[in-house]
């Protein structure tokens, strides 16, 4: 995708705002994701970045605004909406079944593929164990993908922090989204762990024709793998677009290295 | 009709006369793939008319780079076929070294695996012009990379398809024209010293070593045999390809270099080769998990270790035994070893092999004890492999056995081992001078290594022969001997001791990181990485413990009482090959490791308490970093006359 003109929009936001009592997650946020790109979330702590993730999918509905999706537009989302219609997402925090191996939690990804209700399950013969061998191999896939194999019967939960993003990475792919949310997907690793991680995405990209829409702190990894970049602050997006422009952008480098204010000049006198 | 003296006609007679038997398998999507023997040669010849195709010819190299998977397996046969010569190189080695070997084997195509090799041979191939061609079996991730230069495996058979329609015989045509006494590989040694060499082994080397070996332990076509070894070594050529095609067993390729524990499980190779390391991890892991077990399952342990290591190998050797032992050892084999065996995957071995480095004894004895037929092997790449092996019921720890079939053996007068037999070496490749100099007029191999026949007419190596030197006072040396006493403690990774011409013997010492990092667990020790876990006192302790028992054991033997360890230190990082530290078969490169940290060398000498040290590192992707820290040196006690001398 990188370097190649912008796809039709697959995703779009118009006029969204979010509160929580007094406090002003998102302001009149427009936002689009093309079909094909990657594209990176940016802002400081508390920016809205999560929020307007959980916009997306479902798990917040914003005061204003529409959201517009696989054709349809809404004034918001529910999450298994947005699973049906193909959004996956992970999680900043790492939301994995911890007792449950690798491969389980992987399956549980394609549980919305899995057409037979209960009783068929619980019979298993037939057309449940057809589903459950189709399923399967389209976890195999996944996981030879991801380069999982060695962990594949290991419990979730006696893995390695790297190793279980790259799991819950391993879960939304299953579920075959065409639009995938990631919550920094690369917090807390170390730089090995970071590239592979790289790579995992751009393949995703590449390979799978995943649009990815992420939020990222580490900003070489943004540069080098966004092909856009939006930036928010204190729920605003102030600014859009190509990662080399935002990072010239004067309004992005205030926002990250802040602007002290004659009140602030004052106080800092005042103290010392 | 003669037996089949080339490789491709192997495989052919294989598929002839057990065609849907299997000929190797890989695991892929989580499931075992088999492919029979008459599969394996419909693959081989499409692949070689493709090949054909591509322009490949008689007497050129063909390389093949990745882990041991079956596609790549039929490129060395699709190449020898065509009367190429397949070179295989080490997959992990660093760019520098590839170019070396691709311009040294003038390869024009190469066989990759995926797009890490991909990225890796284009990133040589402006200093090796010849390079034209990749042809890759993975596709994944190389969908944007330049056409020009690179070819899907499959597309390659496809086209060869189409050439076999054109001219049916085209193979068969091919293989005819071979002769058994074509160089059928060329396999880079790693060089402990100096730029590796080709090393070109021909059909006839290969195949009579092969044959010789099966031979002698009995092997048929019904074993099974796990490739997991660098396909760049001679060990895995010779016991993955060589003896597979010979007697036309079936080889099994794990899923990742992760993985291979599991899938030994689920193969249950009859016939395994691990080196020395392998082994020995293996056994760390064992003791690891032993330290974690609840405590009657650790007594229950110890117990029946004792009754292993006390009756095992006598058992095994099938000598005679008190009927009392061979009951407690029955009890512990239900108990313990059988388990045991079960989930090391070792349940089937008939017949397993250590090789490539001398193994600690008590390494060695912890799996002949345990019932599993472990027997070292001694050869060098210029040899076939096969130069002495272990007979059955007369294995002794510290020697590597009895000369295989054919094999002549001698010590020369400077005590350097000498062989000559069918798998010695045609030559290195365009080194002459070189060649020269590893044979004799007569025909010998000069195998640079020390040793001497026992008794019983054992071979015995002790070191390297340019290794082995003496202390000031003219006491015996040998460094590697040293190393390898430290290394058997399950804390110590690795060892360089130093000694040539000097007043006493010192050390390096790498810790294991993960049983050194469990053990610390254990006592409620932070640490933040190895660094900083090899600089901390208790650690240091620990060291100093399995160092003591060294010299304790050392001076029970009048020849080696001098070279106790008086000091050592524990370095800051890991020995890495990325370094250069070690060899890509993962030696330790004494010399090097001497000239890079002449410092600590020198700190040990001096008798100074600590020692400042900055490093540089290469990470696996080319980067380098620097890491500094302070190393304590310590004094290990010496035991006897030697303790004398180091006040």
């Amino acid at each position: 995708m990188r370097g190649e003109v912008p796809g039709p929009v697959l995703l779009e936001l118009r006029g969204i705002s979010l509160s929580f009592g007094g406090v002003h997650a998102l302001r009149e946020v427009e936002f689009r994701i093309h079909q094909g790109e990657v594209c990176a979330i940016i802002g400081p702590n508390g920016a809205g970045k999560s929020s307007l993730l959980n916009v997306i999918n479902g798990v917040y509905a914003p005061d204003a605004g529409t959201i517009h999706f696989g054709g349809e537009t809404r004034r918001s989302m529910r999450p298994h909406r947005a699973a049906e219609q193909g959004i996956a997402r992970t999680f900043q925090n790492i939301a994995l079944f911890k007792g449950m191996s690798v491969l389980d939690n992987v399956m549980t990804g394609r549980a919305l593929k899995m057409k037979r209700g209960v009783a068929w399950q619980a019979l298993y013969w037939g057309p449940a164990e057809r589903e459950e061998l189709q399923n399967r191999e389209a976890v195999e896939r996944i996981i030879d993908f991801l380069q999982i194999e060695h962990v594949r019967k290991t419990p979730v939960g006696r893995l390695p922090y790297g190793l279980q993003k790259r799991v819950e990475l391993a879960r939304a792919l299953a579920a075959e989204p065409k639009l995938l949310l990631l919550d920094e997907p690369m917090a807390g690793m170390n730089i090995e762990e970071k590239q592979d991680m790289c790579r995992f995405i751009l393949d995703a990209n590449d390979e799978l024709g995943v649009t990815v829409a992420l939020i990222e702190h580490d900003m070489a990894v943004v540069m080098d793998i966004a092909d856009r970049v939006v930036v928010l602050d204190y729920g605003r997006k102030i600014a859009d677009g190509a990662p080399e422009a935002v990072r010239a952008d004067p309004a992005v480098i205030a926002a990250y290295l802040g602007v002290a204010t004659d009140a602030d000049r004052r106080a800092i006198a005042e103290a010392s | 009709m003669p037996a089949p003296d080339t490789f491709p006609r192997l495989l052919t007679a294989h598929s002839r006369e057990r065609g849907d038997q299997p000929a190797i398998r890989e695991k892929d999507l989580g499931i075992w793939q088999t492919h029979t023997w008459a599969g394996a040669l419909a693959e081989v010849r499409s692949l070689a008319a493709g090949l054909h195709r591509l322009g490949l010819r008689r007497g050129e190299t063909l390389a093949i780079v990745g882990d041991n998977r079956p596609r790549l397996y039929w490129a060395m046969d699709a190449a020898q076929a065509l009367g190429a010569i397949p070179v295989p190189l080490y997959q992990d080695a660093v760019a520098e070294e590839m170019a070396y070997v691709l311009g040294n084997a003038e390869v024009r195509i190469a066989v990759v695996e995926d797009q890490e090799q991909v990225d890796k041979l284009l990133e040589v191939r402006g200093r090796c012009p010849a390079l034209q061609l990749l042809i890759y079996d993975d596709p994944r991730g190389l969908r944007h990379y330049d056409r020009a230069v690179l070819r899907d495996y499959g597309d390659v058979q496809a086209a060869g398809r189409e050439l076999e329609r054109d001219q049916p015989g085209f193979f068969e045509a091919e293989v005819e024209r071979g002769r058994s006494s074509d160089v059928a590989i060329m396999l880079y040694t790693s060089g402990t010293t100096g730029t590796p060499k080709g090393v070109m082994l021909t059909h006839d080397n290969l195949i009579v070593t092969a044959r010789g070996g099966i031979e002698r332990e009995r092997l048929t076509d019904r074993e099974e045999v796990m490739a997991y070894l660098p396909m760049a070594w001679v060990g895995d050529n010779l016991f993955s390809y060589a003896q597979g095609h010979v007697a036309g067993f079936c080889v099994s390729c794990p899923e990742s270099a992760d993985t291979v524990l599991t899938d030994m499980r689920e193969i249950g190779p009859s016939y395994f080769f691990a080196p020395p390391r392998v082994l020995e991890n293996l056994l760390t892991q064992v003791s690891i998990r032993m330290e974690d077990a609840a405590r009657p399952k650790r007594w229950l342990y110890r117990r029946f270790m004792g009754v292993a290591r006390r009756w095992g190998p006598a058992i095994l050797e099938g000598k005679a035994v008190p009927l009392a032992a061979r009951l407690t050892y029955g009890v512990g084999d239900l108990l313990i070893y059988g388990p045991l065996r079960n989930v090391l995957g070792f349940s089937r071995i008939r017949v397993a092999y250590t090789a490539g480095e001398a193994i600690g004894p008590d390494l060695f004895q912890f799996y002949r004890s345990l019932g599993v037929n472990l027997k070292q092997l001694y050869g060098s790449t210029e040899t076939s492999v096969f130069v002495c092996i272990q007979p059955d019921g007369q294995v002794k720890p510290d020697s590597v056995g009895t000369p295989a079939k054919d094999v002549e053996v001698r010590v020369s007068s400077e005590g350097e081992v000498q062989v000559r037999s069918p798998g010695v070496f045609h030559g290195y490749h365009r080194a002459e001078v070189a060649t020269r100099e590893a044979k004799t007029a007569d025909g010998f191999f000069r195998t640079g290594d020390a040793g001497f026949f026992d008794e019983d007419g054992h071979l015995k190596i002790i070191d390297r022969a340019r290794d082995v030197g003496r202390l000031a006072d003219g006491t015996l040396f040998a460094p590697k001997y040293l190393e390898n006493k430290l290394k058997f403690f399950p804390f110590i990774k690795e060892a360089v001791a130093f000694g040539d011409r000097r007043e006493f013997v010192t050390a390096f010492v790498c810790i294991d990181l993960l049983a050194v990092g469990n053990w610390a667990e254990r006592r409620s020790l932070p640490y933040t990485g190895y660094t900083d876990l090899a600089g901390q006192a208790p650690v240091l302790d620990l060291v100093q413990g399995c160092v003591e028992e060294v010299n304790a054991d050392l001076a029970r033997d009048p020849r080696l009482a001098g070279s106790q360890i008086h000091r050592f230190l524990v370095l800051h990082k890991e020995l890495d090959a990325d370094d250069g530290e070690l060899t890509r078969t993962r030696k330790v490169r004494r010399g090097f490791i001497a000239e890079k940290y002449a410092p600590l060398v020198q700190a040990l000498y001096a008798g100074a308490p600590t020692v400042q040290v900055e490093t540089q590192v290469r990470f696996e992707d080319g980067r380098t970093g620097l890491i500094r820290a302070q190393l304590a040196i310590r004094e290990a006690r010496t035991v006897g006359r030697a303790s004398q001398r180091a006040a």
